[in-house]
């Protein structure tokens, strides 16, 4: 249900209720509170996986308050200080050393990356499960693909600023994939760098993409999300409108008011989800060399590149389709094709409303098919993440060109196998126990 | 749908499963043991400190390892004066450069530099493994060659407590040809805690880091009993 259409706030004559009818009067206070959560009807039924839209925004949270105050001390200068060590890689040890409690916050920091890929991953999945992005969702599922590729950015260019060896070089390799387009490729790697190499000028730019290009649209995007998922109203796991069936006061006979009862619900997803956040932060900051990767702990050093070159996990299953392209085409050589199949394989989520066709949203009530392939689809993501964190190897990369035919063959084939699946019926009403 | 959530439990187990061959031994240390890192500081300071930096460490987070000021100042700090001073070295890089090759690198966070992806903690192993693996090699300009780190441009800074090794061409061992002062198990003593120090120099508030997590584990679980306990009331009329 949108905001709005409420009736303004009348006061009881208290203090408090004078004040509120006062700026009720000025701005939709009442009317946004009651058309974002105390009159926002949601389906009752929602289970595990609605957990993890609010998680994103708590993560989100996180990472901007850690944020400011990484800010306070971090230096973006590559210059070398008297010891010989770039003064931005000094400045996170720095914090993690002298800083009171810096080293918490950088750490709240960095577990919160690879938190909030973690967290939107199974928020998207959510959708994949329940058919979240089909009519009339559509525009809620775009807002959320763009929040994906502002937060791949983001990720990126926050991943350059410890200025380490892997920060360092692993900016080189993405940077580079950009020369590969024909003609202005050259010239547009160049703008991104701001220089030849990647150097002071490119680590200064990716900081002020880092802390506030980026940050800026993500949080309008994450709004933009909100908004038109408030407009069309929550999905469920049964894939039903419960909009479909209201009482007579036109409230939903399936829907209950998200504040309190989500509200309530969401702070135990919450605390649960601290308690995994808390664990790896406090026992495990590095992820086992995944979250924190291992080289990063030297220094940058233009003049030596490593053995491997691997980004975070995050970037893994993307980076393997990239690698995954060996052959030119059309005179164009195998890095273009790469590039582009790693673009598309992002992009490619965005036309999923259009390319789903059956007849049912939710996976409750989709046949044999659909669960078949969105498992091995899974499968095959897990298989191009881990084989993304690897060297090539001539393995490797037939299994991962396997996993990339496969993976563009579920979302190319959906029109077709997705209306041939055999269907159960769907009730009118949401199954709650 | 059950089956489907288990085949999807399993799927990282099937895609991560594989195995590192690795041939180093284990770091028998820990982190926790206050003698052991100062004895691993005092062999730091003497043989490390005077080619490699520790440069983002303190002197004064010495005092963490259960030391007085007075016992830093005078038996840990040569290359500075201030207890507050970084532990930088004295020598300078360019010159090092033309010594050994290569510049030798920072120290204070090696062992997390040398981990590996899957296992954080090969740093400590590895150099644990790396300290006792020199050996005698006339072709080097050094002398010394290391079966870790091959044609490493560091000599055997310990050869005076370990003794001198050598290659065995035959069974590829390295054999001890000269002792030093200290019998091998006592050198391996050693080597574990200077690798120790090492190790919580990477990150000197580990250990408090692990027991807060501990402390706020136990407020979580509490407050979990709450939150659901308040879930489960608001939820008790929806049907």
């Amino acid at each position: 249900m949108a905001a709005g259409n409420f009736e303004k706030y009348k006061s009881d004559g208290s203090i408090g209720g004078n004040v509120l009818e006062w700026v009720d009067a000025r701005f939709p206070a009442t009317s946004l509170w009651k058309g974002h959560l105390s009159e926002y009807y949601c389906p009752k039924n929602f289970n595990f996986w609605y957990f993890f839209g609010s998680l994103a925004l708590l993560v989100l949270v996180i990472q901007i308050v850690t944020g400011i105050f990484l800010v306070m001390h971090y230096k973006p200068d590559a210059a070398l200080n008297a010891n010989g060590v770039p003064i931005a890689f000094a400045s996170v040890e720095y914090i993690m050393r002298d800083v009171p409690g810096g080293w918490l916050i950088r750490y709240m920091h960095s577990t919160g990356a690879s938190a909030f890929f973690i967290v939107v991953y199974l928020h998207m999945f959510r959708g994949l499960l329940y058919g979240s992005y089909r009519k009339p969702r559509e525009l809620t599922w775009l807002f959320g693909v763009g929040i994906f590729l502002v937060l791949m950015g983001e990720a990126f260019f926050g991943y350059l600023l410890p200025w380490g060896q892997m920060s360092y070089w692993g900016a080189q390799v993405i940077v580079n994939l950009f020369s590969a387009i024909p003609l202005i490729g050259g010239d547009l790697s160049l703008i991104i760098r701001g220089d030849f190499v990647v150097g002071d000028a490119t680590l200064n730019r990716f900081f002020s993409f880092h802390v506030i290009a980026f940050p800026l649209v993500l949080v309008g995007l994450v709004a933009a999300h909100v908004l038109a998922l408030h407009e069309t109203g929550s999905n469920n796991p049964d894939g039903i409108e419960i909009k479909a069936n209201k009482d007579e006061n036109g409230i939903p006979r399936d829907g209950i008011p998200f504040h309190p009862y989500y509200t309530v619900k969401d702070i135990v997803g919450v605390v649960v989800f601290l308690m995994v956040f808390s664990a790896v932060m406090f026992w495990a900051p590095e992820g086992s060399g995944y979250f924190l990767e291992t080289p990063n702990f030297y220094p940058a050093d233009p003049l030596k590149t490593p053995p491997h070159i691997a980004p975070v996990w995050y970037f893994t299953p993307f980076y393997s389709i990239l690698r995954a392209v060996t052959f030119p085409l059309f005179g164009l050589d195998a890095k273009f094709w790469g590039v582009v199949a790693m673009g598309a394989s992002v992009v490619i989520f965005a036309f999923l409303p259009w390319l789903d066709r059956s007849p049912v949203k939710s996976i409750r009530y989709r046949g044999p098919i659909y669960k078949t392939l969105l498992t091995l689809f899974v499968i095959c993501f897990f298989i191009l993440g881990y084989l993304g964190t690897l060297s090539p190897s001539p393995m490797g990369e037939l299994v991962s060109q396997v996993c990339s035919v496969f993976y563009f063959g579920f979302f190319l084939g959906m029109p077709w196998w997705s209306r041939m699946d055999k269907f159960s019926p769907v009730p009118d009403r949401v199954t709650f126990k | 749908m059950k089956k489907f959530l288990i085949a999807l439990l399993f799927a990282p187990i099937m895609a991560f499963a594989s195995g590192s061959t690795a041939h180093v031994d284990k770091w028998p240390g820990s982190v926790s043991d206050k003698a052991a890192l100062q004895n691993g500081a005092k062999l730091f300071v003497n043989y490390c400190l005077n080619c490699h930096g520790a440069s983002y460490m303190r002197y004064k987070n010495l005092l963490d390892l259960g030391l007085t000021e007075q016992q830093v100042k005078e038996n840990l700090m040569f290359t500075s004066d201030k207890i507050g001073e970084l532990m930088r070295v004295a020598a300078r890089s360019d010159e090092q450069k033309l010594w050994f090759g290569a510049t030798p690198p920072d120290l204070t966070i090696i062992t997390r530099a040398r981990g590996e992806a899957g296992n954080a903690g090969a740093g400590a192993d590895w150099l644990y493994t790396y300290l006792r693996s020199f050996y005698r090699d006339a072709d080097r300009p050094t002398g010394w060659n290391n079966t870790v780190f091959e044609n490493v441009g560091m000599p055997h800074v310990l050869y005076g407590l370990q003794g001198q090794q050598v290659m065995n061409h035959e069974t590829h061992k390295l054999e001890l040809a000269v002792p030093g002062s200290m019998p091998p198990a006592e050198f391996d003593k050693s080597v574990s805690d200077l690798v120790g120090f090492v190790v919580w120099m990477g990150e000197p508030q580990q250990e408090f880091r692990r027991k807060l997590g501990w402390f706020v584990l136990a407020f979580l679980s509490v407050l979990f009993v709450v939150a659901y306990a308040l879930k489960k009331e608001y939820w008790k009329d929806i049907h």
